[in-house]
């Protein structure tokens, strides 16, 4: 399906994380200008990150993001080569997830 | 005798470069000069990144947009393409020399057997044809795609567009020249008005790039599209807010003018594909 992209890096105890996820958002206020109908909302409603079974950052989304959106944050806690996991749910109730490792 | 040679030869000297039309060579050398004066502080190498080579606000956005580009999902989308058989199970490697692979700085060249300008996205539609495959539209979608997976692996190489000795590539060399300084469009202004004698200027909230290292990050992902496009996208675009109407993509002016604006970035180095506002 998606895909998600994940950077990882550690340094003074604080991990950032970058990601780029693959994802149409569609706001569900776009006209289609050849079929003249409106475009059906599609977009990440819930991404999570998870770190060692813990859910270290939420984000709840809506049509305001962009289209493949990127997100980048900051937590404490980990170690480099340790696994980060972040995952998406869309208002369509797909989803899909990605993990990387913390360098 | 000697003196009426010396005046002779003086004389001639004085007569011939008026009589004669300036070489590429002398054209680059005096492009070169022009900027190397206007932008004294920017190294040559640092042309390739356009305006954030002479503009440091926005070159620190930029170069935090680089850390995870915009074009990665190009990229990646554009090598599961390039890589995909034909229904023939033939590859897109084989219409290319070194299986496509770090040649973009090879195009666009001039084809002395086909008597045209050949640019790199010509080239990909080609490859499709003749493998029995649709071509691709040429200003966005799979095809900025696939050249964006093209430029990527090539990036560092050195442009070094060559004009053989064909009187007619150097009659296409001369056209794109002339687009390039010609006025066009209701605004009546040419390229060379924005990017190079106004280049570094601020038209309306945008500081105009200089045209040297200009096509050297192409396809480009610009913010303002929210996607990845061709350079004939851009002609397009740059024909359109001149209020000119804009020539056919890949038709011969647009060849003909990305054969004179690449020849003009000959000596740095591929660095395709971009990310710009």
């Amino acid at each position: 399906m998606a895909t998600i992209k994940i950077r990882a890096k550690e340094s003074g105890g604080v991990t950032t994380v970058k990601t780029l996820m693959s994802h149409p958002m569609e706001t569900g206020l776009r006209k289609d200008s050849k079929t003249g109908k409106m475009i059906p909302a599609h977009y990440i409603t819930e991404v999570t990150a998870e770190h060692k079974g813990n859910v270290v950052m939420t984000a709840n989304w809506a049509g305001g993001i962009s289209k493949n959106p990127y997100l980048s944050f900051k937590f404490k806690g980990a170690a480099p080569g340790d696994q980060i996991k972040i995952s998406w749910v869309d208002n369509k109730g797909e989803s899909d997830s990605a993990s990387a490792e913390i360098k | 005798m000697k003196k009426v040679l010396s005046i002779l030869g003086l004389a001639l000297c004085i007569a011939l470069p008026q009589a004669a039309m300036a070489t590429p060579a002398q054209d680059l050398k005096e492009f070169r000069d022009y900027f190397a004066e206007r932008f004294p502080n920017t190294p040559f190498d640092d042309y390739i990144n356009g305006v954030y080579s002479i503009d440091p606000a926005s070159r620190e956005q930029w170069e935090q947009i680089e850390e995870f580009a915009p074009y990665e999902l190009n990229v990646s989308n554009g090598q599961a393409m390039f890589e995909k058989a034909f229904a023939n199970g033939k590859h897109y490697a084989d219409c290319f020399e070194n299986g496509g692979i770090g040649i973009r700085q090879n195009y666009p060249y001039f084809d002395t057997q086909r008597g045209e300008v050949v640019t790199l996205e010509l080239a990909i539609n080609e490859c499709r044809e003749a493998n029995g495959e649709k071509p691709l539209k040429w200003k966005r979608g799979p095809i900025a795609d696939i050249s964006a997976y093209m430029a990527y692996t090539s990036r560092g190489n050195v442009f070094d567009i060559k004009i053989p000795d064909d009187p007619r590539a150097l009659a296409a060399y001369e056209r794109g020249k002339k687009h390039f300084y010609q006025k066009r469009g209701q605004l009546n202004m040419s390229c060379a008005d924005c990017h190079k004698f106004y280049s570094g200027n601020l038209i309306r909230a945008d500081k105009l790039s200089p045209a040297l290292g200009h096509v050297t990050h192409f396809p480009v992902y610009r913010s303002k599209w929210g996607g990845l496009g061709t350079l004939h996208r851009r002609y397009d675009g740059c024909n359109k807010q001149v209020r000119a109407k804009p020539f056919p993509a890949q038709g011969e002016e647009y060849r003909d003018l990305e054969y004179f604006h690449t020849y003009m970035s000959n000596g740095l180095a591929v660095n395709g594909p971009g990310a710009r506002k």
